[in-house]
């Protein structure tokens, strides 16, 4: 956190100032660990098993939070009989096909009563095509919709019952020892035991423990299910929903929260609507209802409101209720449409035009090379930034370029460079890692032919309509038909010759939405109609421009408000800073202690009141029951704080939405030189693989003599002197100073064993790529002890280009691309490696260098083995356990 | 003026430093007698910007306020806001070097133009390469579209042309660049999130 | 034995300088026991005061590649790397305290010493000490140098001839001649921190101090400075971080105290800070004196001389 987020570490410093204990979990250590109380060196790629270790010590010395966790989680549901967990099944969980690499979750399923038969349909119904759900990320109902759960589940209190989530969940990490964290993770038994007491000790009624990620979490293929770990013990110490508790991701990229909100994916539309599935989507009713969860508890039941709003937002007057508001006009999804498979359809010559926007996956993104012969095998490419980034010269100078691979005369790509208009030269919001929503304003025009994207992407919009204009092509009739006319300011003789910039607070008025007689900014999501009479873009970002004004360019100074700080920018949903916020109180409202006192009922005026806007509704009782048969906003109870979950509970069982199983399990890395020592089943069996003689994984350690070629773990992050792939560092005078060169660190062991000197040159070499550095030995990374080995990591930045005031090898280059099941992310915190002292070879020696390690390692032909090595007896059983035999669509069987 | 401005002395009108020195009490020359008229007059930029505007550092995800101070419609100083609840006005070294961002000399200003089988770069005029590029996404539209795919399902798409970016970007710029290639039928809209 | 303008000993240099109704005396503490390293102080720094670059290269003394204060470079941020100490075995394991670096345990069965991160890692950010007694002020032959009312030791770009007297003058080796680059219009001109006088004309903190993320660099009234720095190492000791130490605050040090001073986590030459510096014209008085005497003596002969002559 010191290392890439130094301000937001601030409030660390003061809180350790104020007494809190700070404990650093990291392989390396880092600026942050010199501050940290204490340091725990993990191995990369062993989280899972370090905090299973930690639920496995909660729950066995029964240290929960209990009545936080009997009301609060889903700890008293009780599972279907059937399931059965990894421990019976060689490390894959009921349910297992081994064809398509993907469960069945039916018999994951809460246990059914008799009202609960419709909804069991639709869960199965749901459940059936998890293939599907990979390939488009849809898993978790598209990230972040509730489960489709039974308001109702059968619950045991008591948490006695031996199918209850409790018990399950005691079961499933009982083999999680402080022996075996140790054996696998390489933490020593006490200091993992005093992170066991630390956490423990401060947590419950008085105490609130934060867990902070960086987001280097999610770039694993178990990178969900780290975060479901994390989770789970957060839920089980009662630390969610509290100040002082939850996790918080700090994510890397100025308004990466808001790119995801309104995002530009391919899974999802603004608000965390799903984006129309030509299979499950076919009318408006059936996409509304896959959002929408009948049956079941929460907000997810106005989803009817949300896309309607979003499609009136977009298609104005033509979307009526006659149409379906242009449903039809929708784009269908079939499949796995992410980035890194739009790569390898590049590097195929299925792509004609790219559009890079702020983005330099020259660098950036895992398997640099695949990256550039893609956009090297475009008819054109358009790249918008700030400065000539490596992700725009890759014709020219890229490493590819000196292999031979790209020559200049015969690579065709046509490429346009547009300068970008920075920060302070355009206005707009930023959504920062806590969901707020900040206004800039503009303080500069920018420099000569620099633009906004707003500007681009409007006039680039007008342009394609003018060139449609009369078209009577159906296929044209969404862009013509489009709510396109935004006003325009700026610069006047811009503005006369029609190229304006359109107006940022135009759009965000749309975002918030409004009343489409009058004009009337909406207030809130919950003016959202379904009939036509309102429009808005994205529902949660609804009430940012309520009563008309700009709530986002709040800026009461700190000094003059509460230590919650509401009227300082906007978060969404409706101002609340803290989510699911109903928690901080106890079951009957009061807060659970004086100390931690947050939100609470007021019994006099009989609603929510605290420092916060109440994460729940503001008139709805403790005492409130629901009245059977009810489903939706009605059914959520006085008790239920997770008003977006199917069930009103936080998630310590997640009967569904998850590709690769309902808990976290501890599976090594795709690339690791150790056999998982929990099970058969060595790494995540539904991982996502594009198995290509140009995406060779290093092999895995069941062929012991090719693990030999790769014997070291590696790893990366960020340095605090630049930022992630260098496009805003390594053209900046001041930054690129401070760190003007690539290097690799390495122990004073794996020094002395590769013969390694300290400021010498050393390459580091996988089955992709190999690059140089200079190489930093350090007493910073330790070796570390593992399943009575030795293992030696070795960790790397990754800002360097070709480009720039300072230049060097890319980190990136080394990865290959295997990808989460869940969100498609790919694994590029670990991998395996050789360490080489000495400059690596250039030129087309350097292929042939590659090569020859690939050739070795026996996976030169892209095939690393199988993915599925539970025992075939555990593979059987594990299918049994089907249902019902699923249908799955050749489509869905491509590319697992 | 404040008590510390009125506290700096006016420069002596006498001329000679060693009379200046005696008569300001700075027998030994180092402090008030040898201040220079440009010294006395030096004000800081922040109080010589002919605005400020309020901004956010445009690095990582933690949303750090900035004030950024301008004079002659150039920026002069980029800083943290000390009113701000989330960076007190402290900014990390990436955040404090974002004049030299913003102003740097490096930055591009033109469109760059790479012909196919080029070996170098040409400078090309903003609404040709705007023009260029409309041209190029209605074609590429075309000769991609996909009414229905291979399994007959109704999908009504491009798949010939994809994108990637955003996390740096407004959300008003991700808002419309979501909408206008949803309508053109562009699914291979990606960003950082995914990386 | 201090008076006015005495060139050591304690002293309040502003009205030693001349200035009636002085504001109290500026300076830094810097806080080493929570600077992150992040170095946004040599950034905010550069930035305000429109320093150059320095140096592209990569140095290898962990993750400095400043080199060290220079005209380039008015802060600096060291990085040591450096065995930690074990607390002593005797002392109680407490409930959770705050001691400041990360805690080392007891080697466990199983795990071999080399797993054991028995390790620290210290950053500081140097800087312009602002002596009281300031050698190159003293020796400055223009007035270029000169002493602000704030107590501050500032160059002049407009009167500094670039001579170099005071480069040689420092005893912690901060001020300097810019080298380059080339085209740069204080090139060949002394530099050095100016505490951002400018900003502090109009009740501004210094860049750095504005910018720094965790409060390792604070800025204000010297005697206040002083006072929460020394609180600030008693309460390291109370938590057992026996190392906390300060370097600079003692009026009665070889340059009479610095403006700008430092709470340390080890001996001032693991950071690369002299260890007793000594205001390199503190002599110069006694040395006048004598020089005078024997001036005088000289008189007293050549009237005797004449004296001698007269019948």
């Amino acid at each position: 956190m010191a290392e890439a987020h130094p301000v937001g570490f601030q409030w660390v410093v003061e809180a350790k100032k104020r007494g809190a204990r700070i404990i650093h979990v990291d392989p390396r250590f880092t600026r942050t660990s010199a501050l940290a109380h204490q340091h725990v060196p993990i191995r990369v790629g062993s989280d899972i098993a370090f905090l299973g270790g930690i639920i496995n010590h909660v729950l066995q010395n029964e240290l929960d939070f209990r009545e936080y966790v009997v009301n609060y989680t889903n700890a008293a549901n009780i599972i279907s009989d059937k399931f059965q967990d990894v421990d019976d099944l060689d490390g894959l969980f009921s349910g297992f096909d081994a064809e398509t690499r993907t469960y069945d979750p039916t018999s994951w399923q809460f246990a059914q009563e008799d009202q609960q038969g419709d909804l069991g349909r639709a869960q199965a119904d749901d459940a059936g095509d998890t293939a599907a759900q990979r390939n488009t990320a849809s898993g978790l109902q598209n990230e972040s919709h509730g489960m489709q759960v039974g308001s109702r589940p059968p619950r045991d209190e008591t948490l006695q019952h031996p199918m209850c989530v409790y018990q399950v969940l005691k079961r499933h990490y009982a083999r999680y020892t402080p022996e075996v964290v140790e054996q696998i993770c390489g933490v020593s038994q006490e200091d993992f035991l005093e992170v066991c007491r630390a956490w423990t000790e401060n947590s419950g009624r008085e105490r609130t423990t934060a867990l902070v990620y960086s987001v280097g979490w999610t770039q694993h293929s178990v990178g969900v299910q780290y975060i479901r770990a994390g989770s789970i013990l957060q839920l089980l110490t009662g630390n969610m929903g509290r100040p002082g508790g939850g996790i918080m991701a700090l994510r890397g990229h100025a308004s990466i929260q808001g790119s995801t909100d309104i995002p530009t994916l391919f899974n999802i539309l603004p608000g965390y609507l799903p984006m129309p599935n030509a299979e499950k989507h076919q009318t408006l009713t059936d996409w509304i209802d896959s959002v929408r969860n009948p049956g079941s508890k929460g907000f997810w039941a106005n989803a009817g409101a949300y896309g309607i709003n979003l499609l009136k937002a977009y298609w104005g007057d033509a979307a009526t209720p006659e149409n379906d508001f242009c449903f039809d006009y929708m784009p269908r999804i079939t499949g796995d449409h992410g980035t890194y498979r739009t790569v390898l359809d590049m590097i195929d010559g299925k792509v004609q035009g790219y559009f890079l926007l702020g983005q330099n996956p020259a660098v950036g993104s895992a398997h640099g090379r695949a990256q550039r012969l893609g956009m090297a095998n475009l008819d054109w490419l358009v790249v918008r930034d700030l400065f000539e980034i490596e992700s725009a010269t890759f014709w020219k100078d890229s490493p590819e370029v000196a292999t031979g691979e790209i020559v200049p005369e015969e690579c065709r790509t046509e490429v346009f460079l547009f300068p970008a208009a920075s920060h302070v030269e355009k206005e707009g919001t930023f959504t920062q890692t806590q969901r707020m929503l900040q206004w800039r304003e503009k303080a500069v025009e920018p420099p000569g032919d620099a633009r906004s994207e707003l500007w681009f992407f409007y006039h680039l919009g007008r342009l394609v309509r003018e060139r449609l204009a009369g078209s009577d092509d159906e296929r044209d009739r969404p862009l013509l038909d489009l709510a396109w006319d935004y006003p325009v300011h700026g610069n006047p003789e811009e503005v006369a010759g029609g190229w304006g910039e359109p107006s940022a607070e135009a759009v965000l008025k749309e975002i918030n939405g409004y009343e489409v007689a009058t004009g009337r900014p909406l207030s809130g999501f919950l003016e959202m109609k379904d009939d036509g009479s309102t429009l808005g873009g994205c529902w949660i970002y609804s009430g940012v421009y309520a009563d008309g004004v700009n709530q986002a360019a709040r800026r009461r100074s700190r000094h003059d408000q509460s230590f919650v700080a509401p009227e300082w920018g906007w978060a969404w949903p409706m101002n609340r800073r803290i989510l699911y916020n109903r928690a901080s109180a106890d079951p009957e409202g009061r807060p659970w202690s004086e100390r931690k006192a947050y939100v609470w009922w007021d019994e006099d005026t009989q609603e929510w009141t605290g420092h916060d806007v109440p994460d729940f509704e503001k008139t709805k009782p403790p005492s409130y029951r629901a009245p059977e048969g009810s489903d939706g906003v009605a059914a959520i109870e006085g008790i239920d704080p997770f008003i977006m979950q199917g069930d009103g509970k936080g998630a310590l069982y997640a009967p569904q939405g998850l590709i690769d199983g309902p808990l976290p399990t501890h599976y090594e890395p795709v690339e690791s030189p150790f056999r998982n020592l929990l099970h058969g089943q060595q790494g995540n069996p539904t991982r996502k693989e594009y198995r290509r003689a140009d995406n060779p994984m290093n092999p895995d350690p069941r062929e012991t003599a090719a693990a030999d070629v790769f014997p070291y773990v590696f790893t990366t992050s960020r340095l605090t002197e630049h930022h992630t792939a260098g496009g805003m560092s390594r053209y900046v005078e001041h930054l690129a100073e401070l760190q003007p060169e690539m290097f690799v660190e390495v122990s004073p062991a794996l020094a002395a064993e590769r013969g390694l000197e300290h400021m010498g040159w050393c390459h580091v070499v996988t089955a992709r790529s190999a690059i140089e550095g200079r190489v930093m030995v350090t007493e910073r990374l330790r070796p570390l002890r593992v399943e009575g080995r030795t293992v030696h990591q070795v960790w790397m930045p990754y800002h360097w280009g070709q480009g720039g005031l300072v230049s060097g090898d890319s980190a990136n280059d080394l990865f290959g691309i295997s990808l989460d099941p869940n969100v498609l992310i790919q694994e590029s915190k670990v991998g395996t490696c050789d360490v080489r002292p000495g400059r690596r070879p250039t030129g087309p020696a350097l292929r042939e260098y590659v090569e020859g390690y690939a050739r070795r390692a026996g996976v030169a032909d892209g095939d690393q083995g199988p993915v599925v090595t539970a025992s075939a007896a555990a593979q059987q059983e594990s299918a049994a356990g089907q249902d019902a035999a699923q249908q799955h669509s050749p489509q869905q069987r491509e590319d697992q | 003026m404040t008590t510390e401005k009125a506290a700096r002395t006016k420069r002596s009108l006498l001329p000679w430093p060693v009379l200046r020195q005696l008569a300001d009490g700075d027998v030994l020359g180092r402090g008030r007698s040898v201040r220079s008229k440009r010294t006395d007059e030096l004000e800081p930029r922040t109080a010589t910007a002919d605005r400020v505007a309020h901004s956010v550092c445009p690095y990582c995800a933690v949303g750090c306020a900035q004030k950024v101070f301008v004079k002659d419609d150039k920026v002069v100083q980029i800083e943290g806001n000390p009113e701000s609840p989330v960076n007190r006005g402290r900014l990390c070294p990436k955040g404090s070097a974002s004049k030299n961002l913003v102003t740097s000399d490096l930055r591009q200003t033109t469109v760059r133009y790479r012909a196919p089988y080029a070996t170098e770069w040409t400078d090309l005029d903003l609404h040709t390469a705007m023009d260029m590029v409309a041209d190029r996404v209605v074609r590429s539209r075309r000769e991609s579209w996909q009414d229905i795919d291979e399994q007959g399902r109704k999908v009504r798409r491009t798949m010939g042309i994809a994108s990637l970016g955003g996390a740096t970007l407004d959300n008003e710029e991700n808002y419309l660049i979501k909408k206008l290639f949803t309508a053109m039928g562009a699914i291979q809209i990606e960003n950082q999130a995914r990386i | 034995m201090t008076g006015p303008n005495s060139l050591f000993g304690p002293l309040d240099p502003a009205p030693d300088a001349g200035y009636v109704d002085a504001p109290k005396r500026k300076g830094f503490f810097t806080d080493t026991s929570v600077c992150i390293g992040c170095k946004a102080c040599e950034v905010a720094c550069k930035e305000w005061n429109d320093v150059p670059e320095n140096l592209y290269q990569m140095l290898g003394t962990s993750y400095d590649n400043s080199h060290s204060l220079n005209a380039n470079q008015w802060r600096h941020v060291a990085f040591i790397e450096r065995p930690g100490t074990t607390p002593a075995p005797d002392q109680p394991a407490a409930a959770p305290v705050d001691i400041g670096m990360p805690t080392v345990g007891a080697a466990p069965s199983g795990v071999p010493d080399e797993a054991k991160p028995d390790f620290q890692w210290l950053m500081s950010s140097d800087v312009c000490k602002h002596c009281t007694h300031a050698a190159c002020l003293d020796v400055c032959p223009t007035g270029s140098l000169f002493r602000s009312e704030f107590g501050t030791v500032v160059v002049q770009d407009d009167i500094c001839n670039g001579c170099g007297y005071c480069v040689a003058a420092c005893p912690y080796g901060v001020i300097d001649r810019r080298k380059g680059p080339e085209g740069d219009s204080r090139v060949g001109i002394a530099q050095k921190c100016t505490l951002c006088y400018d900003r502090l004309t109009d009740n501004q903190r210094p860049a750095c101090a504005q910018a720094c993320p965790t409060e390792s660099i604070q800025y204000g009234d010297v005697d206040e400075l002083r006072e929460r720095a020394s609180e600030r190492v008693a309460t390291l000791h109370e938590q057992g971080v026996m190392d906390a130490r300060l370097y600079g605050n003692d009026p009665e040090d070889g340059v009479g105290g610095t403006g700008a001073f430092f709470l340390l986590l080890d001996e001032p030459e693991v950071y690369g800070l002299p260890p007793d510096p000594v205001v390199t014209t503190k002599d110069l008085p006694r040395m006048y004196q004598r020089a005078g005497l024997a001036a005088a003596a000289m008189l007293a002969g050549v009237a005797v001389s004449f004296l001698g002559r007269r019948p």
